[in-house]
């Protein structure tokens, strides 16, 4: 078979800056931005969309990225968590990681952080989970937990990333239309 | 993982005769399942046809009351639609209850309906798996299976088929629109899914180079009173143990409409239509909906280390169905 047709050109604006890349058409986007961009920021933790340490935005939406073909991404627009900071400032999901001491070893924490970012513009949108309760709008430490269950943390931070994430979202208006 | 050709059809048809001109072609939606099978050496698509960027993206409401929901809407956007969470509660409940926000944002509907089983055997390359490589064998049935099924097993396999949104269409008697190089077609849900018999290879009735576009959901009026509840080994972001999908109407003190379906339980989505037949006209009573349930899963035949499953979905449906009585009627 013609090698060419096992590849694919793609383009990726990543962090507000755009990559064309020719890759073979197995690659996953965690693979890519790792090994091919060197934004080594989201975690290959369990590589089966099972742990959410790869978790980054592709358009807004967080995303388990090991199980993405970048292939399929072709002309997204995606955040990792070294796009949140803006310059020296950092997010303010990640001020108040670090205020609130929400991690021990750090391993998890970049994909804590994006899905944080992508479960406080859910919740801002209205959108339910599981402990929705009715049509309120959703807020409390309950629908934290929930909306967070899908990142695991081996070394069980999970009361400061609860607490983190609530403090965030106290302060979410402010940081709401810089977020990407 | 095995080199693979990538393509992005213009249509739905380019679509379909592209897989079906390609043996080891496979449809790719959100990939989440699919992605993860391939680097588990389980799937090995020589061709993967991207049908994400078709047009069916739209959840419609059609004239007679029911809703139309192409195969292509995020598991995440189903769950938030108003429509869906009005008047079919039940199928949002059960999005919400799979996955994580991550995987729904990613995961399709029409991906969703043909997830495999998550059966450690099936998902280890290395083991026997009558599903996977058709006369291995099943070491579950000796082995780990705690987790599989109780109801609608065959001596050639146990696996259960994960999905919940399945189970909430099932109970709503949802149908499937599927595109094929014969024209399009409807399915029944609950005629989707197949029981393994000797072939449990074959999850679906579906042929290669069938494609779902559509899933439409029937006026059901009862439906505005429905609910999905789960059972699993953690709080959240685990699959179920055993899940119950229920709509009631009740006129009367006596049950005028219902509609039951059990998930994590058999190799499809099981529509209780057994409980559901003894429960038309009866009293809207705990009593009642025991015994129904009862009579659904008289036919269970649990193995050697799950045998929980029985009384734990005999809770689960009485619990749903109670819940569903002392607000049915009223406002949600």
């Amino acid at each position: 078979m013609d090698s060419r047709l096992l590849t694919s050109a793609v383009t990726l604006r990543v962090n507000g800056t755009v990559h064309r890349l020719t890759l073979d058409n197995r690659s996953t986007l965690l693979d890519t931005l790792r090994e091919d961009l060197d934004l080594t920021g989201a975690k290959k933790g369990c590589d089966h969309g099972q742990c959410g340490s790869c978790t980054v935005l592709v358009d807004g939406r967080r995303v388990n990225c090991c199980l993405l073909l970048t292939v399929a991404c072709d002309g997204s627009e995606i955040t990792t968590v070294e796009g949140l900071s803006d310059g020296w400032s950092l997010h303010p999901v990640q001020e108040a990681f670090l205020a609130r001491d929400a991690f021990q070893c750090g391993y998890c924490t970049p994909g804590q952080v994006c899905s944080a970012v992508g479960a406080l513009r859910e919740m801002a949108e209205g959108r339910p989970s599981a402990v929705t309760v009715g049509t309120e709008p959703p807020s409390g430490a309950a629908e934290i937990r929930e909306r967070m269950s899908g990142n695991l943390c081996r070394c069980a931070a999970y009361p400061n990333i609860v607490r983190a994430v609530g403090d965030a979202a106290e302060r979410a208006a402010e940081w709401w239309e810089r977020t990407p | 993982m095995r080199t693979l050709r990538y393509q992005r059809p213009e249509g739905v048809e380019a679509a379909v005769s592209a897989v079906n001109a390609t043996p080891g072609a496979r449809y790719l939606g959100g990939g989440t399942n699919l992605v993860d099978l391939m680097k588990l050496g389980v799937e090995t698509p020589d061709l993967l046809v991207d049908v994400s960027g078709l047009p069916h993206h739209d959840i419609e409401e059609l004239p007679g009351g029911g809703v139309r929901i192409g195969a292509a809407v995020r598991n995440s956007d189903l769950a938030a639609d108003p429509l869906v969470r009005t008047r079919y509660p039940v199928v949002s409940q059960a999005l919400l209850a799979g996955a994580s926000d991550q995987l729904r944002n990613v995961a399709t509907v029409g991906g969703n309906l043909l997830q495999r089983t998550r059966c450690l055997y099936f998902q280890d390359a290395g083991k026997p798996c009558n599903k996977r490589a058709p006369g291995t064998g099943c070491p579950a049935i000796e082995g780990v299976h705690r987790n599989l099924a109780i109801l609608g097993a065959s001596p050639h396999c146990v696996a259960t088929h994960p999905s919940d949104l399945a189970v909430a269409l099932a109970a709503l008697d949802a149908q499937v629109l599927v595109e094929g190089g014969t024209g399009p077609r409807e399915i029944p849900l609950t005629e989707l899914h197949r029981l393994p018999g000797d072939r449990p290879e074959r999850d679906t009735v579906l042929e290669h180079g069938d494609l779902i576009t559509h899933v439409r959901l029937p006026a059901a009026p009862e439906a505005v009173n429905s609910a999905y509840r789960k059972a699993r080994d953690r709080a959240s972001f685990a699959f179920a143990l055993s899940s119950v999908g229920a709509a009631l109407e009740v006129r009367d003190g006596l049950v005028h409409r219902v509609r039951l379906a059990l998930g994590g339980v058999a190799p499809k989505p099981w529509r209780a239509r057994a409980a559901e037949e003894r429960l038309r006209g009866a009293p809207a009573t705990p009593e009642a909906f025991t015994r129904a349930v009862e009579a659904e899963l008289s036919v269970a035949e649990p193995l050697r280390d799950n045998a929980f499953k029985v009384p734990l979905t005999r809770h689960l449906a009485v619990r749903v169905l109670c819940d569903l009585a002392g607000r049915a009627g009223g406002p949600r």
